[in-house]
């Protein structure tokens, strides 16, 4: 519909490809016990399930929206939720539904793609620092100190400010501060796998650093990395949530969660209370979800971890 | 003792150079100068006005030679002008400081109140429906936007109470009822996220502790559950919980930014986010700056307790 020709799309469509990518990367765990993980994580199945929708209602949202989303309508702003408006209107008259479900689209692939970008940056740094040590390990690691050493929100909020706001610099910005964190599993891992006995015999049959590292190493980092991605998708969704609500996030006219929530938004709260609970729940939800189905993928792929 | 103090505070000054060093590599991605901004916002542009508050703002000097004059500024205790009210940045920051630690401090109140008990219930019961309930509930802590929770609970008060809290700030020498309702729920806003990591750090920690050699001890000569498990169990179980206390206080800074404008609190985050809408950038450096320097003086805290509490580490 309206959005044919944004970036939106290509990000999304990026976005989700490189997660189908990751996830057939490693069929054990995520295909060949699928049913397993179903019986004996049923909560994190159903939270996987919820995610699944809500991902399918972004991609179909020209089909399940049921007005335009940006457009406003003087005559019925604010309307309780009614046949029309199943969640209410806005202070312009956009239906809130169509702006959740088209939001959905905005915030999930905003944090989608901020979340792959920061962890595959900080996915590789971390390999380099790992596998090869010494003075370059070091000096990584108090920089990344730094990065992690600054609030979240301040350095993504300082990040848009420099950037300026426009959805590929939002991405950016979110991503920066993921960039340590990932950076320590990975690491972590890569210190552990680098003692195995496999990699002895590699280095032993003459395969270079880069063959062992990306070859032999990063395979087996799979697991943390997929269980760092899903722990920090839902942080990406509550950053991407407050910058736009304080109106340096994704810029206008696309709506965004966040967006949805914003300053403007709130004066109209207390006469109409579904224009801020609608949007909220629909942030909360899927940050929930996401936290459960990463717990739950984190208690079957590393069992030491469980219940922390 | 002193060398682990040395050590500590040598990592801590590093630590607040590089951030010093990043921030101004952030703050200079800006497409165009700061001038430009100043004079794109102000609608008018005169060259040698221009020029003037270049020389002024020291833009004309080359980029290392503004990075060691704002450092010596700093060190000055000089926080530049502010240009949206044409006075010392200072001089707007200060009475913005208590406003800020107090709800920082009550929110982290609130966080340790609710989670450490919590965290040691949810760890005894472990696997009972009480635990699964606790558990639910911190993860629905950590997944609302702490911004989004206040607004509901501002709803809540409206329809239940048919009351809010003064939405201007009101000083605790005029109303000190009125100044502490209107800092409580925020600080709940803003503390039920923390409480949560809180207390899934205790639980785990105290999972952990629990299973070892001298609680079994303390078990099997009789001693009485409470002793066990607050005498025993949770003050070695306390390390790791005072350690997330002190990564969550830089998150909370992170969060009242958006709190503080829920709440219309005129706070030093608040302004933050002022300051870069107004694009008043040096400002915005300052208060980043000034935030991390209060992030590294809380982990160092940390660290410096943690050698306190657990003797062992001095000697690592």
């Amino acid at each position: 519909m309206q959005y044919s020709s944004t970036p939106i799309l290509q990000y999304f469509a990026m976005a989700v490809s490189s997660l189908f990518a990751a996830a057939t990367f490693h069929p054990d765990s995520l295909s060949g016990n699928f049913f397993r993980f179903c019986r004996e994580k049923p909560l994190g199945a159903l939270a996987g399930g919820l995610l699944l929708v809500m991902v399918l209602a972004a991609v179909f949202a020209e089909t399940l929206a049921t007005h335009d989303s940006i457009r406003t309508d003087a005559e019925h702003t604010l309307a309780r939720p009614n046949h029309a408006h199943w969640f209410g209107t806005d202070n312009l008259g956009r239906d809130i539904y169509s702006r959740i479900i088209y939001g959905a689209r905005v915030s999930l692939a905003v944090g989608i793609a901020s979340t792959l970008l920061g962890a595959v940056v900080g996915g590789i740094i971390g390999i380099v620092s790992g596998y090869f040590g010494g003075w370059l390990d070091l000096m990584t690691q108090r920089i990344m100190d730094i990065l992690q050493g600054l609030p979240l929100l301040v350095l993504a909020l300082v990040m848009t400010a420099a950037l300026g706001p426009s959805i590929g610099n939002v991405i950016v910005a979110i991503s920066v501060p993921i960039i340590p964190r990932a950076q320590r599993v990975i690491r972590a891992s890569v210190l552990a796998i680098r003692e195995f006995a496999y990699i002895e015999a590699a280095k032993a049959l003459g395969v270079g650093h880069l063959g062992i590292a990306f070859r032999h190493v990063l395979p087996n980092t799979v697991g943390p990395f997929i269980v760092l991605m899903t722990a920090q998708f839902g942080s990406a969704i509550l950053v991407e949530a407050a910058l736009s609500f304080l109106g340096l996030g994704v810029p206008e006219p696309y709506p965004s969660w966040g967006r949805m929530l914003s300053v403007s938004a709130a004066e109209f709260a207390q006469k109409a209370p579904w224009v801020v609970l609608y949007p909220g729940s629909a942030i909360s939800l899927v940050v929930f979800a996401s936290n459960l189905l990463g717990d739950a993928i984190r208690d079957k792929l590393d069992p030491k971890l469980r219940g922390a | 003792m002193h060398i682990y103090l040395f050590q500590r505070l040598i990592t801590a000054f590093l630590t607040l150079f590089g951030m010093s060093v990043v921030i101004f590599v952030l703050l200079r991605l800006v497409p165009g100068n700061i001038v430009d901004i100043l004079f794109s916002s102000a609608g008018f542009v005169n060259p040698t006005a221009k020029e003037e508050i270049a020389r002024e703002l020291g833009l004309d000097q080359p980029i290392p030679v503004q990075y060691g004059r704002w450092l010596r500024d700093i060190a000055h205790g000089e926080l530049g002008k502010s240009y949206r009210y044409d006075i010392p940045a200072w001089q707007v920051i200060k009475p913005r400081i208590p406003v800020t630690a107090e709800l920082a401090l009550l929110a982290l109140l609130v966080a340790v109140l609710l989670g450490v008990p919590t965290g040691v219930l949810s760890a005894v019961r472990q696997d009972s429906a009480t635990d699964y309930l606790l558990r639910l509930l911190s993860l629905a802590g950590l997944s609302m936007p702490s911004f989004w929770l206040g607004m509901v609970i501002i709803l809540l008060l409206v329809s239940w109470a048919g009351w809010i809290p003064a939405m201007t700030y009101v000083s605790p020498f005029e109303d000190f009822k009125a100044h502490f309702l209107q800092f409580l729920f925020p600080a709940l806003a803003v503390g039920y996220r923390s409480s949560a990591l809180i207390m899934r750090i205790t639980r785990s920690s105290m999972l952990d502790v629990l299973r070892e050699d001298y609680i079994r001890t303390a078990w099997a000569k009789g001693q009485r559950e409470r002793i066990v498990v607050f005498g025993h169990a949770l003050r070695n179980a306390t390390l790791p919980v005072i350690t997330v206390i002190g990564i969550e206080f830089a998150f909370m800074i992170g969060g009242l930014v958006v709190t503080e404008t829920v709440f219309n609190l005129p706070g030093v985050a608040r302004y933050l986010v002022d300051a870069i809408l107004w694009r008043d950038y040096p400002v915005v450096q300052n208060l980043v700056m000034f935030i991390a320097i209060v992030v590294v003086l809380a982990n160092l805290t940390v660290d410096l307790l943690y050698g306190w509490l657990d003797p062992r580490i001095r000697y690592q």
